[in-house]
């Protein structure tokens, strides 16, 4: 991990790799559309409306993938300074509050058809849409201070507070009786999902994973080269003067 | 000690005392969170008549009876221990049938039948394809409710 906190290693590593995960990304996600969407069958109890699954349960993964990603680099921020961690933060959040508002909106789709209803407050929907304020927050105190150091301390502090949040999120299902039906993907026993059904959803969630990747790269590169021009132009400023 | 063991010391303890209260207050708060009553737990502890709450459990098999005005619906729900007759006049969402999981919401009247004014189709966590759940019925393996017709 220490090695790559370097900002120019950190830049070369990315350039090398961006354009693999990108192309990786993009045919996995393709893939996976074309077999959930044409290829694999029907659910015997749920029809064609099960399609939804492909698009909402990865969303939900990411949701909670990237607030984990967000704590661990706050930590990181918090306990050794790395200087790309606060970066990392602040270039994952609006990905993950995005793939939560995806996950939300597609949740509400399948709901209305399946159960009956848009929305319940049940306790794994309301989890997840405190999860979504969270980010909300997140991305606001980053930018609340006029010291960009300061506004991430603040909001590494928020991500790990936050971060109860995420086993909450998880074993919800379990703990309390929901709506919203217990894992069919991680759990003790093995999948509950016909393997027909399966391969498109991993195809799907490991794309949507290396698409999060590419896309939080590039943003932390461009982080990286705003620094470095606003540097350029101080010092530029200093020797006019 | 480092100033980075220190920091690390305070994140990880912030993070531990920070779960356990948490944890204790949903502990404290099950009651609420918990979104629906079963049948054995109305049956343990009877609610307050007049109050709304959920309910849900199983739609018993042969249960379903559709009245006269072709919109109120009698069906009981069960937990296969104990089970609550259940009134409800609207449309049922799509996976309503015998055997299914729902959550009803609604008052338990006087007469002990429950005044549903909502009522939720809930789906397990299985998928498969429909071919799959023909063939496992046939070789008896079948452990689910009824498929969709």
């Amino acid at each position: 991990m220490h090695r790559f906190a370097n900002p120019g290693r950190f830049l070369r590593i990315a350039n090398a790799v961006l354009p693999w995960i990108a192309v990786l990304a993009a045919v996995l996600i393709g893939a996976g559309l074309y077999l959930a969407l044409f290829v694999s069958p029907a659910d015997y109890q749920q029809g064609d409306s099960v399609r939804i699954m492909y698009v909402h349960v990865p969303s939900a993964w990411m949701a909670m993938f990237i607030y984990t990603v967000i704590a661990a680099a706050s930590a990181s921020s918090l306990i050794w300074r790395h200087p790309l961690a606060d970066l990392v933060a602040k270039a994952s959040s609006p990905i993950g509050a995005c793939f939560t508002f995806l996950a939300l909106a597609t949740g509400s789709l399948w709901g209305k058809p399946m159960w009956g209803a848009w929305w319940v407050w049940d306790a794994r929907l309301t989890s997840v849409l405190v999860l979504f304020f969270l980010y909300l927050g997140h991305m606001a105190l980053m930018g609340a201070f006029d010291n960009a150091a300061r506004g991430a301390r603040a909001a590494a502090i928020l991500a790990l507070v936050g971060f109860v949040n995420v086993p909450i999120i998880k074993f919800s299902v379990e703990w309390w009786s929901t709506l919203h039906q217990p894992s069919s993907v991680l759990r003790l026993d093995g999948p509950s999902i016909h393997p027909s059904m399966l391969w498109p959803l991993l195809a799907m969630g490991l794309g949507f994973k290396l698409y999060y990747l590419a896309l939080m790269l590039v943003r932390v590169k461009s982080e990286l080269i705003a620094a470095r021009v606003s540097a350029r132009a101080s010092a530029a400023a200093e020797a006019a003067a | 000690m480092t100033r980075k063991r220190r920091r690390m010391i305070f994140v990880l303890t912030g993070m531990v005392l920070l779960s356990a209260a948490v944890g204790l207050v949903l502990v404290a708060f099950e009651e609420s969170v918990t979104f629906f009553y079963s049948p054995s737990e109305l049956a343990a502890e009877t609610p307050p008549l007049g109050r709304a709450f959920r309910l849900g459990g199983l739609v018993e098999e042969k249960s379903v009876k559709k009245l006269e005005d072709g919109l109120t619906v009698e069906f009981r729900i069960t937990d296969l221990a104990e089970s609550v007759a259940v009134r409800y006049r609207g449309i049922l969402p799509d996976l309503f049938r015998e055997g299914q999981g729902v959550i009803t919401e609604g008052k338990l009247g006087a007469d002990g039948v429950f005044a549903a004014q909502e009522v939720l189709a809930k789906h397990d966590e299985t998928y498969m394809p429909r071919e799959v759940a023909d063939a496992l019925k046939e070789a008896g393996q079948w452990r689910g409710g009824e498929a969709k017709e």
